[in-house]
Protein backbone atom coordinates (compact mmCIF):
# COMPACT_ATOMS: atom_id res chain seq x y z
CA UNK A 1 0.00 0.00 0.00
CA UNK A 2 1.41 2.93 -0.93
CA UNK A 3 1.27 6.30 1.12
CA UNK A 4 -1.49 8.30 -0.90
CA UNK A 5 -4.17 5.38 -0.78
CA UNK A 6 -3.08 4.69 2.89
CA UNK A 7 -3.90 8.55 3.92
CA UNK A 8 -6.79 8.18 1.48
CA UNK A 9 -8.26 5.11 3.57
CA UNK A 10 -7.71 7.07 6.34
CA UNK A 11 -9.93 10.07 5.22
CA UNK A 12 -12.34 7.87 4.29
CA UNK A 13 -12.77 6.01 7.84
CA UNK A 14 -12.62 9.74 9.40
CA UNK A 15 -15.30 10.71 6.99
CA UNK A 16 -16.99 7.73 7.86
CA UNK A 17 -17.47 7.55 11.88
CA UNK A 18 -17.72 11.28 11.53
CA UNK A 19 -21.17 10.66 9.65
CA UNK A 20 -21.86 8.16 12.29
CA UNK A 21 -21.39 10.32 14.81
CA UNK A 22 -23.91 13.06 13.56
CA UNK A 23 -26.23 10.68 12.83
CA UNK A 24 -26.23 9.07 16.36
CA UNK A 25 -26.54 12.96 17.92
CA UNK A 26 -29.30 13.74 15.61
CA UNK A 27 -31.22 10.24 16.34
CA UNK A 28 -30.62 10.95 20.11
CA UNK A 29 -32.53 14.41 19.77
CA UNK A 30 -35.05 13.57 17.69
CA UNK A 31 -35.60 10.52 20.00
CA UNK A 32 -36.58 12.52 23.05
CA UNK A 33 -39.77 13.57 21.18
CA UNK A 34 -40.29 9.86 20.41
CA UNK A 35 -39.59 9.00 24.14
CA UNK A 36 -36.41 7.67 23.67
CA UNK A 37 -37.28 5.10 20.66
CA UNK A 38 -35.15 5.11 18.00
CA UNK A 39 -36.16 6.64 14.49
CA UNK A 40 -35.70 2.91 12.63
CA UNK A 41 -37.99 1.20 15.24
CA UNK A 42 -41.55 0.98 16.21
CA UNK A 43 -42.93 2.20 19.84
CA UNK A 44 -44.33 -1.23 20.94
CA UNK A 45 -46.36 1.56 23.65
CA UNK A 46 -46.75 4.67 21.56
CA UNK A 47 -48.29 7.67 23.76
CA UNK A 48 -51.91 8.13 23.01
CA UNK A 49 -53.53 10.32 20.33
CA UNK A 50 -54.42 13.97 21.90
CA UNK A 51 -57.61 15.14 20.22
CA UNK A 52 -57.09 18.56 18.36
CA UNK A 53 -58.78 21.86 20.20
CA UNK A 54 -62.52 21.91 18.57
CA UNK A 55 -63.71 25.09 20.38
CA UNK A 56 -63.52 26.90 17.11
CA UNK A 57 -61.97 30.15 19.23
CA UNK A 58 -59.76 32.45 16.74
CA UNK A 59 -56.45 32.15 17.97
CA UNK A 60 -54.43 35.52 18.00
CA UNK A 61 -51.01 35.20 15.82
CA UNK A 62 -47.62 35.08 16.95
CA UNK A 63 -46.82 37.45 13.89
CA UNK A 64 -48.44 39.07 10.94
CA UNK A 65 -47.67 36.84 8.16
CA UNK A 66 -48.56 33.53 10.48
CA UNK A 67 -50.98 31.34 8.53
CA UNK A 68 -53.97 30.87 11.07
CA UNK A 69 -54.07 27.61 12.96
CA UNK A 70 -57.54 25.65 12.82
CA UNK A 71 -59.65 25.62 15.57
CA UNK A 72 -61.42 23.03 14.90
CA UNK A 73 -60.81 19.00 14.56
CA UNK A 74 -60.32 17.79 10.90
CA UNK A 75 -60.06 14.29 11.32
CA UNK A 76 -60.76 12.43 7.82
CA UNK A 77 -61.02 15.46 5.86
CA UNK A 78 -60.46 14.46 2.10
CA UNK A 79 -57.76 16.96 0.53
CA UNK A 80 -56.77 15.48 -3.20
CA UNK A 81 -57.36 16.00 -6.88
CA UNK A 82 -60.77 14.81 -6.50
CA UNK A 83 -62.14 16.72 -2.82
CA UNK A 84 -60.80 19.45 -0.84
CA UNK A 85 -63.17 19.43 2.58
CA UNK A 86 -61.58 22.57 4.21
CA UNK A 87 -62.50 24.22 0.76
CA UNK A 88 -66.13 23.13 1.16
CA UNK A 89 -66.60 25.88 3.62
CA UNK A 90 -63.54 28.18 3.47
CA UNK A 91 -64.04 28.74 -0.76
CA UNK A 92 -64.54 31.90 -1.72
CA UNK A 93 -68.17 30.53 -3.54
CA UNK A 94 -69.02 28.60 0.07
CA UNK A 95 -68.50 31.10 2.67
CA UNK A 96 -71.67 32.81 3.00
CA UNK A 97 -73.47 29.77 3.38
CA UNK A 98 -70.72 28.42 6.29
CA UNK A 99 -69.93 31.62 7.82
CA UNK A 100 -66.10 30.59 7.49
CA UNK A 101 -63.56 32.93 7.15
CA UNK A 102 -63.21 32.64 3.57
CA UNK A 103 -59.29 31.97 2.27
CA UNK A 104 -57.19 35.05 2.18
CA UNK A 105 -56.81 36.95 -0.71
CA UNK A 106 -53.21 35.72 -1.44
CA UNK A 107 -54.33 32.24 -2.11
CA UNK A 108 -55.53 32.98 -5.69
CA UNK A 109 -52.39 34.30 -6.19
CA UNK A 110 -49.95 32.56 -8.63
CA UNK A 111 -45.94 32.86 -7.86
CA UNK A 112 -45.91 35.87 -10.75
CA UNK A 113 -48.42 37.70 -8.27
CA UNK A 114 -50.90 37.92 -10.76
CA UNK A 115 -54.57 37.01 -9.61
CA UNK A 116 -56.59 33.63 -10.58
CA UNK A 117 -60.45 33.23 -10.39
CA UNK A 118 -60.33 30.04 -8.25
CA UNK A 119 -57.28 29.07 -5.90
CA UNK A 120 -53.60 28.53 -6.81
CA UNK A 121 -52.91 25.10 -7.16
CA UNK A 122 -49.53 26.00 -5.03
CA UNK A 123 -51.93 26.96 -2.15
CA UNK A 124 -54.24 24.20 -2.75
CA UNK A 125 -53.21 21.73 0.45
CA UNK A 126 -54.65 23.47 3.41
CA UNK A 127 -52.67 21.28 5.73
CA UNK A 128 -49.49 22.20 4.71
CA UNK A 129 -49.79 25.47 6.34
CA UNK A 130 -52.68 25.59 8.24
CA UNK A 131 -52.70 23.08 11.23
CA UNK A 132 -54.37 21.98 14.18
CA UNK A 133 -53.77 22.24 17.68
CA UNK A 134 -53.36 20.25 21.22
CA UNK A 135 -54.02 21.93 24.32
CA UNK A 136 -50.90 20.84 26.05
CA UNK A 137 -47.81 22.49 27.53
CA UNK A 138 -45.03 23.06 25.29
CA UNK A 139 -43.13 19.76 25.09
CA UNK A 140 -39.65 22.22 24.73
CA UNK A 141 -38.93 25.18 25.85
CA UNK A 142 -39.48 28.60 23.72
CA UNK A 143 -38.52 31.75 23.89
CA UNK A 144 -40.14 33.25 20.95
CA UNK A 145 -41.01 36.82 21.65
CA UNK A 146 -43.69 38.61 20.13
CA UNK A 147 -43.13 41.25 17.89
CA UNK A 148 -44.85 43.84 20.07
CA UNK A 149 -43.26 43.08 22.76
CA UNK A 150 -39.31 43.70 21.09
CA UNK A 151 -40.67 47.43 20.28
CA UNK A 152 -42.11 48.00 23.61
CA UNK A 153 -38.65 47.15 24.89
CA UNK A 154 -37.10 48.91 22.34
CA UNK A 155 -39.04 52.13 22.99
CA UNK A 156 -38.36 51.65 26.63
CA UNK A 157 -34.85 51.75 26.09
CA UNK A 158 -34.12 54.91 24.24
CA UNK B 1 -93.95 -30.23 -24.20
CA UNK B 2 -96.93 -28.98 -23.68
CA UNK B 3 -98.51 -32.53 -23.15
CA UNK B 4 -95.82 -32.70 -20.41
CA UNK B 5 -96.48 -29.53 -18.79
CA UNK B 6 -100.43 -30.61 -19.08
CA UNK B 7 -100.00 -33.85 -17.33
CA UNK B 8 -98.31 -32.45 -14.37
CA UNK B 9 -101.07 -29.54 -14.04
CA UNK B 10 -103.74 -32.25 -13.69
CA UNK B 11 -101.99 -34.20 -11.52
CA UNK B 12 -101.68 -31.07 -9.48
CA UNK B 13 -104.98 -30.32 -9.37
CA UNK B 14 -106.69 -33.70 -8.44
CA UNK B 15 -107.56 -34.28 -4.97
CA UNK B 16 -104.98 -36.35 -3.35
CA UNK B 17 -105.97 -39.65 -2.65
CA UNK B 18 -103.16 -41.80 -1.13
CA UNK B 19 -102.47 -39.46 1.62
CA UNK B 20 -104.94 -37.98 4.52
CA UNK B 21 -105.39 -34.25 4.62
CA UNK B 22 -103.47 -34.05 7.92
CA UNK B 23 -100.61 -35.19 6.80
CA UNK B 24 -100.40 -33.01 3.48
CA UNK B 25 -101.00 -30.09 5.75
CA UNK B 26 -98.10 -30.72 8.45
CA UNK B 27 -96.15 -31.76 5.28
CA UNK B 28 -96.20 -28.16 3.73
CA UNK B 29 -96.20 -26.58 6.87
CA UNK B 30 -92.53 -28.28 8.01
CA UNK B 31 -91.50 -27.33 4.42
CA UNK B 32 -92.53 -23.67 4.69
CA UNK B 33 -90.76 -23.31 7.62
CA UNK B 34 -87.58 -24.90 6.09
CA UNK B 35 -87.76 -22.77 2.92
CA UNK B 36 -88.69 -19.84 4.75
CA UNK B 37 -86.03 -20.61 7.04
CA UNK B 38 -83.31 -21.23 4.49
CA UNK B 39 -85.12 -18.18 2.50
CA UNK B 40 -83.70 -15.99 5.55
CA UNK B 41 -80.80 -17.94 6.18
CA UNK B 42 -79.46 -17.01 2.56
CA UNK B 43 -80.29 -13.61 2.71
CA UNK B 44 -79.00 -12.97 6.21
CA UNK B 45 -75.63 -14.54 4.84
CA UNK B 46 -75.39 -12.65 1.79
CA UNK B 47 -76.33 -9.33 4.37
CA UNK B 48 -72.28 -9.77 6.02
CA UNK B 49 -69.12 -8.54 5.67
CA UNK B 50 -66.95 -11.45 4.64
CA UNK B 51 -69.69 -11.96 1.56
CA UNK B 52 -69.76 -8.34 0.75
CA UNK B 53 -65.45 -8.37 0.18
CA UNK B 54 -65.33 -11.68 -1.07
CA UNK B 55 -65.51 -9.79 -4.19
CA UNK B 56 -61.84 -8.09 -5.35
CA UNK B 57 -64.14 -4.90 -6.37
CA UNK B 58 -64.91 -4.28 -3.12
CA UNK B 59 -62.29 -6.09 -1.12
CA UNK B 60 -59.54 -3.67 -2.87
CA UNK B 61 -61.26 -0.55 -3.34
CA UNK B 62 -63.94 0.10 -1.04
CA UNK B 63 -63.40 -1.96 1.84
CA UNK B 64 -59.47 -0.73 2.30
CA UNK B 65 -60.53 2.96 2.29
CA UNK B 66 -63.11 2.19 5.01
CA UNK B 67 -60.65 0.93 7.28
CA UNK B 68 -59.03 4.31 7.92
CA UNK B 69 -62.10 5.61 9.44
CA UNK B 70 -63.75 6.27 12.53
CA UNK B 71 -66.50 3.87 11.68
CA UNK B 72 -64.23 1.07 11.09
CA UNK B 73 -61.81 1.38 14.22
CA UNK B 74 -62.77 3.75 16.87
CA UNK B 75 -62.22 4.11 21.08
CA UNK B 76 -65.51 2.44 21.62
CA UNK B 77 -65.06 -0.86 19.13
CA UNK B 78 -68.13 0.28 17.36
CA UNK B 79 -67.54 -1.13 13.98
CA UNK B 80 -70.34 -0.44 10.84
CA UNK B 81 -70.00 -3.17 8.39
CA UNK B 82 -70.89 -3.17 4.98
CA UNK B 83 -74.41 -3.81 5.77
CA UNK B 84 -74.98 -1.72 8.03
CA UNK B 85 -75.10 1.18 5.68
CA UNK B 86 -75.82 0.22 2.67
CA UNK B 87 -78.72 -2.10 3.05
CA UNK B 88 -82.11 -0.99 4.53
CA UNK B 89 -82.72 -2.93 8.12
CA UNK B 90 -86.62 -3.28 7.54
CA UNK B 91 -87.68 -6.36 5.38
CA UNK B 92 -89.31 -4.75 2.97
CA UNK B 93 -86.95 -2.51 1.92
CA UNK B 94 -84.31 -5.22 2.29
CA UNK B 95 -85.85 -7.23 0.23
CA UNK B 96 -86.23 -4.50 -2.49
CA UNK B 97 -82.66 -3.21 -2.42
CA UNK B 98 -81.63 -7.34 -2.57
CA UNK B 99 -83.48 -7.43 -5.70
CA UNK B 100 -81.76 -3.84 -7.13
CA UNK B 101 -78.24 -5.69 -5.75
CA UNK B 102 -79.03 -8.62 -8.71
CA UNK B 103 -77.50 -5.64 -10.93
CA UNK B 104 -74.03 -6.51 -8.99
CA UNK B 105 -73.88 -9.61 -9.63
CA UNK B 106 -74.20 -8.82 -13.06
CA UNK B 107 -71.41 -6.43 -12.95
CA UNK B 108 -69.05 -8.89 -11.28
CA UNK B 109 -69.97 -11.63 -13.81
CA UNK B 110 -69.33 -8.76 -16.43
CA UNK B 111 -66.31 -7.41 -14.76
CA UNK B 112 -68.23 -3.51 -15.14
CA UNK B 113 -65.55 -2.56 -12.38
CA UNK B 114 -63.08 -5.46 -12.06
CA UNK B 115 -59.80 -3.36 -12.72
CA UNK B 116 -58.66 -0.09 -10.61
CA UNK B 117 -59.12 2.05 -13.60
CA UNK B 118 -62.66 0.96 -14.43
CA UNK B 119 -63.82 1.69 -11.06
CA UNK B 120 -62.28 4.95 -10.57
CA UNK B 121 -63.60 5.89 -13.88
CA UNK B 122 -67.12 4.49 -12.12
CA UNK B 123 -66.63 6.00 -8.55
CA UNK B 124 -68.52 9.10 -9.25
CA UNK B 125 -71.64 7.30 -11.00
CA UNK B 126 -71.92 4.81 -8.32
CA UNK B 127 -71.22 7.42 -5.69
CA UNK B 128 -74.19 9.32 -6.91
CA UNK B 129 -76.66 6.13 -6.51
CA UNK B 130 -75.47 5.85 -3.14
CA UNK B 131 -76.06 9.89 -2.37
CA UNK B 132 -79.58 9.22 -4.43
CA UNK B 133 -80.41 6.67 -2.11
CA UNK B 134 -79.92 8.31 1.20
CA UNK B 135 -81.29 11.27 -0.02
CA UNK B 136 -84.60 9.78 -0.53
CA UNK B 137 -84.48 7.35 2.48
CA UNK B 138 -83.76 10.43 4.76
CA UNK B 139 -80.23 9.19 5.07
CA UNK B 140 -82.08 5.98 7.17
CA UNK B 141 -78.88 3.85 7.12
CA UNK B 142 -77.27 6.67 9.21
CA UNK B 143 -79.86 7.27 11.55
CA UNK B 144 -80.30 3.26 11.98
CA UNK B 145 -77.34 4.02 14.83
CA UNK B 146 -77.20 8.33 14.69
CA UNK B 147 -80.58 9.33 16.11
CA UNK B 148 -81.44 13.26 16.14
CA UNK B 149 -83.68 12.96 19.16
CA UNK B 150 -80.79 11.47 21.02
CA UNK B 151 -78.40 13.96 20.33
CA UNK B 152 -76.88 16.52 23.08
CA UNK B 153 -76.30 19.52 21.48
CA UNK B 154 -73.93 20.50 24.47
CA UNK B 155 -71.77 17.92 23.67
CA UNK B 156 -71.21 18.55 20.41
CA UNK B 157 -68.98 21.69 18.75
CA UNK B 158 -70.42 24.49 18.45
CA UNK B 159 -70.34 24.47 14.83
CA UNK B 160 -71.74 20.99 14.94
CA UNK B 161 -74.37 21.86 17.09
CA UNK B 162 -75.19 25.33 15.32
CA UNK B 163 -76.09 22.96 11.57
CA UNK B 164 -78.12 20.12 13.27
CA UNK B 165 -80.06 22.42 15.51
CA UNK B 166 -81.00 24.23 12.31
CA UNK B 167 -81.12 22.76 8.99
CA UNK B 168 -80.95 19.11 10.37
CA UNK B 169 -83.62 19.74 12.94
CA UNK B 170 -86.15 21.53 10.69
CA UNK B 171 -85.71 18.66 8.02
CA UNK B 172 -84.19 21.06 5.39
CA UNK B 173 -81.25 18.90 4.96
CA UNK B 174 -80.18 15.06 5.76
CA UNK B 175 -77.68 13.91 7.44
CA UNK B 176 -75.57 12.87 3.49
CA UNK B 177 -76.13 16.07 2.50
CA UNK B 178 -73.16 17.24 4.56
CA UNK B 179 -71.40 13.98 5.26
CA UNK B 180 -69.98 12.80 2.39
CA UNK B 181 -67.14 10.53 1.95
CA UNK B 182 -67.08 9.75 5.35
CA UNK B 183 -66.10 6.32 5.11
CA UNK B 184 -64.89 6.31 1.69
CA UNK B 185 -62.58 8.17 -1.04
CA UNK B 186 -64.54 10.93 -2.29
CA UNK B 187 -65.08 11.15 -6.44
CA UNK B 188 -64.34 14.13 -8.41
CA UNK B 189 -66.77 16.34 -6.17
CA UNK B 190 -66.83 19.60 -8.97
CA UNK B 191 -69.75 20.62 -9.49
CA UNK B 192 -71.74 18.75 -6.88
CA UNK B 193 -73.63 21.19 -4.69
CA UNK B 194 -71.49 22.14 -1.68
CA UNK B 195 -68.95 21.47 -2.99
CA UNK B 196 -68.52 24.44 -6.04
Amino acid sequence: MNKLSRLSLFALIAAGSLLLSLQAHTEEQVATLRKGTELNKENPKPAPLQNPSNKDIKRARSYPMQPPTIPHKTDNYQTNLNANKCLSCHSRSRVEESQAPMISVTHFMNRDGNFLADVSPRRYFCKQCHVTQVERKALVKNDFKDVNEMLKKDRKAH
Amino acid sequence: MTKYLLRYWRIFRKPSVHYSLGALTLGGFMAGIMFWGGFNTALEATNTETFCISCHEMENNVYQELQSTVHFTNRSGVRATCPDCHVPHEWTNKIARKIQASKEVWGTIFGTINTREKFENNRLRLAKHEWARLKANDSLECRNCHNFEFMDFTRQSSRASQQHSTALGSGEKTCIDCHKGIAHTLPDMSGIEGWE
